[in-house]
């Protein structure tokens, strides 16, 4: 044996990879395969041209210039503007996931209930809340109590940015996670909810007891990917001028820097990073709630990261990264 | 201000019910180019993500991956305040068409990646079985493509379609940051002038819901009218 074959063997060296098939095309044969490594020579030197133009104009405009970048090498920078920033970002986002998921889960539930008194206002506060955009709540959760308690003649506590971002947060994504508890209750097979009332349970026990202990398995991926959206949407908090990353990152360097292009560049990084992250837990959650389902609830889907849209269910499709082959 | 004023006030509709009207058009005609543009580059954007090119697939994901997960706002400011201030990348020599540009600019790029990834999970809704049953019997490339994998991802690919362009409508009032003037910022300046009344919120409020709730139904019926049924 020689000693490629025991590197593979022992899977040190991995193997070369080969193309699989897919459902859109088969696997390749030899002249497939020659087309292919045409399609990637060619397509690697657009990938590159497109890039060589992006950066040559960068360049011309004097962007990588090392006076611009070199703030970000200097512990100032991180400390004075970029974590805290970050700081402000996570907080509020924190806090906001917390309130979003308990009104989730009232509301949702509150959806489920058996009286309609209780059933019919949660649903219109749901799809209100969920139909309208993120942006009009902000504003006017910052600026419409206290003009609304002058008009009483009552004096109200100034609402902080933070405040008016946190709730606005919490009421829109809230809504969208209460559609996500209704539905994952709902994806708890019939028999178990039968079989609970069957052995004399009540129907907080029934709730409490069997279907929110599956359904929170099922529902774990959409959650954290709804929690994404939820964070990315913190940065609606510029508008009104929340201290956040972007905030600190967009405002507060470029204006004393003058470089807004490498700023931009590293708060974009710093994003994606912490939403990559956070993606990938929906995915290993996804992936490891897969395991047994013969009679438990099916995972809702991690996310195309839209939230549901209003007049729509909660669909239990798969993500595109993992459903094609694990059907 | 008396409470009747704050609580049931409409009448600052009345008085600027053209330029509410203009704003609302505004926001209508910001979300029909992104949604006909998004489709378009996110149609582009799923071809290389799932062809069986490595270095279209990784531009692809890299693409996606870069674009969903940066906050809008961003994106947007990046095109108003980085490519048009200080890159000097302008789409038109008017400002305020350089202004609709640069935010459906901004606003598509952005919007194709959940396009790309919403028609991605319909192609994977396909079940494989299909695709090698249609090979077993004959059918070449284009066939099996043609009449097999792409009339049922297509139909898959209904909702969650509609789920984007609903986000994307209640989105398009972000492009508040990129300076272009629609609905939100006609709010804002409306807030200003009259105060932060309740009235004036849920007029703004019921207006959107008029264009998401219709764009919801429609696409749920055509998805439920079109559905696989497996």
């Amino acid at each position: 044996m020689t000693a490629a074959v025991t590197a593979v063997k022992e899977g040190r060296l991995r193997r070369p990879k080969k193309a699989k098939a897919s459902v859109l095309y088969d696997a390749p044969g030899p002249r497939a395969r020659l087309r292919n490594n045409m399609l990637t020579l060619g397509s690697l030197v657009v990938v590159l041209g497109i890039a060589y133009v992006i950066i040559a104009k960068l360049d011309e405009e004097g962007q990588f210039a090392g006076r611009l970048w070199e703030p970000f090498i200097q512990a100032d920078t991180w400390v004075n503007f970029i974590i805290p920033g970050l700081q402000g970002t996570l907080v509020a986002a924190a806090v906001a996931a917390v309130l979003a998921i308990a009104f989730g889960v009232l509301f949702g539930i509150g959806r489920l209930s058996d009286h309609s008194w209780i059933r019919v206002p949660s649903g219109a506060v749901v799809e209100f809340f969920r139909a309208i955009p993120l942006l009009l709540l902000i504003f006017f959760i910052f600026s419409g109590p206290s003009t609304i308690a002058n008009a009483f003649n009552r004096e109200i506590p100034t609402i902080t940015t933070f405040t008016a971002l946190v709730i606005a947060l919490m009421l829109y994504n809230g809504s969208v996670l209460a559609e996500i508890f209704r539905a994952g209750i709902r994806s708890v097979p019939k028999g178990q909810s039968e079989a609970a009332y069957a052995i004399g349970l009540r129907k907080s026990g029934v709730m409490r007891l069997i279907l929110v202990p599956q359904a929170t398995t099922a529902m774990m991926p959409a959650i954290i990917s709804q929690l994404v959206v939820l964070l990315k949407d913190s940065a609606l908090g510029w508008i009104i001028a929340y201290e956040d990353l972007l905030n600190s990152g967009y405002r507060l360097i470029p204006a004393q820097y003058g470089n807004l292009i490498p700023a931009a560049i590293v708060i974009t990084i710093i994003y994606v990073a912490i939403n990559m992250v956070l993606s990938y837990l929906a995915i290993w959650l996804e992936r490891r709630s897969r395991r047994a389902r013969r009679s438990s609830a099916v995972p809702l889907d991690a996310g195309i990261g839209a939230p549901p849209a209003p007049g729509m269910a909660v669909t239990g499709r798969a993500t595109g990264e993992i459903g094609g082959a694990a059907r | 201000m008396d409470w009747k004023q704050a609580l049931f006030d409409f009448s600052p509709f009345w008085k600027q019910s053209g330029t509410v009207a203009a704003a609302f058009w505004a926001t209508i005609r910001l979300s029909a180019m992104t949604g006909v543009l998004s489709l378009i580059v996110g149609t582009l954007l799923v071809a290389m993500r799932v062809s069986p090119t490595p270095v279209l697939r990784a531009a692809g994901t890299l693409y996606v991956n870069t674009l969903r997960n940066t906050p809008l706002t961003l994106v947007l400011l990046f095109c108003s305040l980085g490519l048009s201030d200080t890159l000097q990348f302008r789409l038109s020599q008017t400002s305020t068409v350089n202004y609709y540009w640069l935010a459906v600019f901004g606003f598509s790029a952005y919007t194709a990646a959940f396009v790309c990834e919403a028609l991605r999970s319909g192609i994977n809704t396909v079940p494989f079985g299909q695709a090698e049953a249609a090979r077993a019997i004959g059918l070449t490339f284009t066939q099996s493509l043609r009449l097999v994998v792409l009339p049922q991802a297509f139909r898959a690919v209904i909702a969650p379609l509609g789920s984007v362009m609903i986000a994307m409508i209640k989105n398009s009032t972000v492009v508040l940051v990129a300076s272009y003037i629609e609905a939100s910022a006609q709010m804002k300046q409306m807030f200003e002038e009259f105060g932060a009344t309740l009235p004036i919120f849920l007029g703004f409020a019921v207006g959107f819901m008029l264009l998401t709730l219709p764009t919801g139904f429609l696409f749920g019926w055509a998805a439920k009218r079109w559905a696989v049924l497996r």
